[in-house]
C-alpha cells in the first residue's frame, strides 16, 4: 500500500508524462479580470468572489470540463462610486441576477499548451455562446490556466439606457483570468 | 533684457486665453464634481482633464514668454509694499498654474483613471493606483484651487482697484486695444 501510495506521488510529480486531473481550485491564486475603454482611456477593474468547478487532465483535455459563477456585486471597478453604479439595474441588476455564469461545452487542443475551451456565458439572462482561449502550465502539484476573451456588453444588456451608447463606454470589454488548480486527490 | 513700456501681444493673448480657460476649469471642475454618475458625468470629467493638459501647455509656453521677456514695470507710484504685494501675489498664480494641473494629473493616476489627451494621447501615470493616496490628492486638488480662486479675487481684485481708484493703467496695458503710445 505504501509502494502504491509512492508511485502515486511519484507519477503526481512528473506532471504531463502521466495522467494528473486539476480539479481544486484555488481561489487565493485565481483572478477574474476585466478591462474595458472610457473615452479612450483603457480602465481595469475585478472581480473578487468567484466559485468555479475545473477537471482538467493535460492527457485527456478534450474531456476537461469548466464552469464558473461569478459574484457580481463583488466587483472592484476601482472607485466606490463606479461599484455602486453597475450593481443597478441598467448595468448588472445584481438584485435579479446575482452572478454571471460560464459553462464550458468542448474543449479543443490547439497543440503545445493552448487550448481553446468553448462554451455558454450567461449574463442577466442572457446566454451567449463564447470562444476563450487558454493556456496551461504546470506548476509543481497545480496547474495555472491563463486566458483572455472579449465580450460586447451590450450583447447581454449591460449599461442600458443612457449609458447605451458607445461614446463614452466602450462596447468591448476583455475577460483576463488566471485560475490555479490543484492535482485531485 | 530692458524694461518694455508694454506686453507683447504673445503675452496679452496668452493672459486672457488662459484666464478664459482658467475660470471654465474651475466652473466645471466644482460643477461636475458634484453630479451624480452618468455618461455626462464621465464626459465632463474628460473634458475637464483635457483642458487641464491644454491649460499646462499654455503655461509652458507663458513660462517661456516670461523667461525671455520682462513685463512692464509697475507705476512709480505704487508703494514698495505694495509693489512687493503684486509680485508675491503673481508668484502665487504662476505657482498655483503649476501645481494644481500637477495635482489633477497624480490624482487621476492614484484613482487609477489615466489622463488620455483628447482621448488619444495617453499621459504616462506617475503614480499606481492607490485609493487613499487618490482621496488625498483630491483633497489637495481642491484645497488648492480654494487657494486658487482666493488669489485670483485677489488679482481681479487689484487690477480693478488700480483702474478705478488709482486711475493708473496697470489695467488697460493688458488690454488687446492697448498698445505704445
Amino acid at each position: 500500500m505504501k509502494r502504491f501510495a509512492l508511485a502515486l506521488t511519484l507519477a503526481a510529480s512528473l506532471g504531463a508524462a502521466h495522467a494528473v486531473e486539476y480539479t481544486q481550485v484555488q481561489a487565493d491564486k485565481s483572478a477574474i479580470n476585466f478591462t474595458y475603454k472610457q473615452m479612450g482611456v483603457a480602465l481595469d477593474g475585478k472581480f473578487k468572489k468567484f466559485a468555479s468547478q475545473l477537471s482538467f487532465d493535460p492527457a485527456k483535455a478534450t474531456a476537461a470540463k469548466a464552469s464558473f459563477e461569478v459574484d457580481l456585486a463583488s466587483i472592484d471597478t476601482g472607485a466606490t462610486e463606479g461599484d455602486q453604479e453597475v450593481a443597478g439595474k441598467p448595468w448588472f441588476n445584481t438584485k435579479a441576477f446575482p452572478t454571471a455564469k460560464f459553462v464550458s461545452t468542448g474543449v479543443k487542443a490547439l497543440g503545445g499548451n493552448k487550448y481553446e475551451v468553448t462554451g455558454q456565458l450567461t449574463i442577466k439572462g442572457k446566454t451567449q455562446d463564447v470562444v476563450v482561449p487558454a493556456s496551461f502550465a504546470a506548476q509543481g502539484n497545480s496547474g495555472v490556466f491563463d486566458g483572455s476573451f472579449t465580450i460586447r456588453r451590450a450583447d447581454f444588456s449591460i449599461g442600458e439606457g443612457s449609458w447605451a451608447k458607445f461614446d463614452i463606454v466602450a462596447n468591448d470589454v476583455q475577460i483576463k483570468f488566471r485560475i490555479t488548480a490543484n492535482a485531485g486527490k | 533684457m530692458t524694461t518694455p513700456a508694454n506686453y507683447t501681444s504673445t503675452a496679452k493673448a496668452i493672459h486672457w486665453l488662459m484666464a478664459l480657460l482658467l475660470i471654465g476649469l474651475l466652473a466645471l471642475g466644482f460643477y461636475m464634481h458634484d453630479l451624480p454618475l452618468s455618461p455626462e458625468k464621465l464626459k465632463l470629467y474628460s473634458w475637464h482633464k483635457w483642458a487641464g493638459v491644454t491649460a499646462f501647455l499654455l503655461l509652458a509656453v507663458r513660462l517661456l514668454w516670461r523667461l525671455t521677456h520682462r513685463p512692464p514695470a509697475l507705476p512709480d507710484s505704487m508703494p514698495k509694499i505694495m509693489q512687493l504685494a503684486a509680485h508675491a501675489g503673481h508668484l502665487a498664480l504662476y505657482l498655483l498654474m503649476i501645481a494644481i494641473p500637477l495635482s489633477g494629473w497624480l490624482m487621476s493616476s492614484a484613482k487609477g483613471f489615466q489622463t488620455v489627451y483628447f482621448g488619444v494621447l495617453p499621459i504616462p501615470d506617475l503614480l499606481d493606483k492607490n485609493k487613499e493616496l487618490g482621496d488625498l490628492l483630491a483633497l489637495v486638488h481642491q484645497s488648492l484651487n480654494l487657494l486658487f480662486i482666493a488669489v485670483l479675487a485677489g488679482h481681479i481684485g487689484a487690477a480693478l482697484k488700480h483702474h478705478f481708484i488709482d486711475k493708473d493703467d496697470i489695467l488697460k496695458r493688458m488690454l488687446p486695444t492697448h498698445s505704445n503710445k
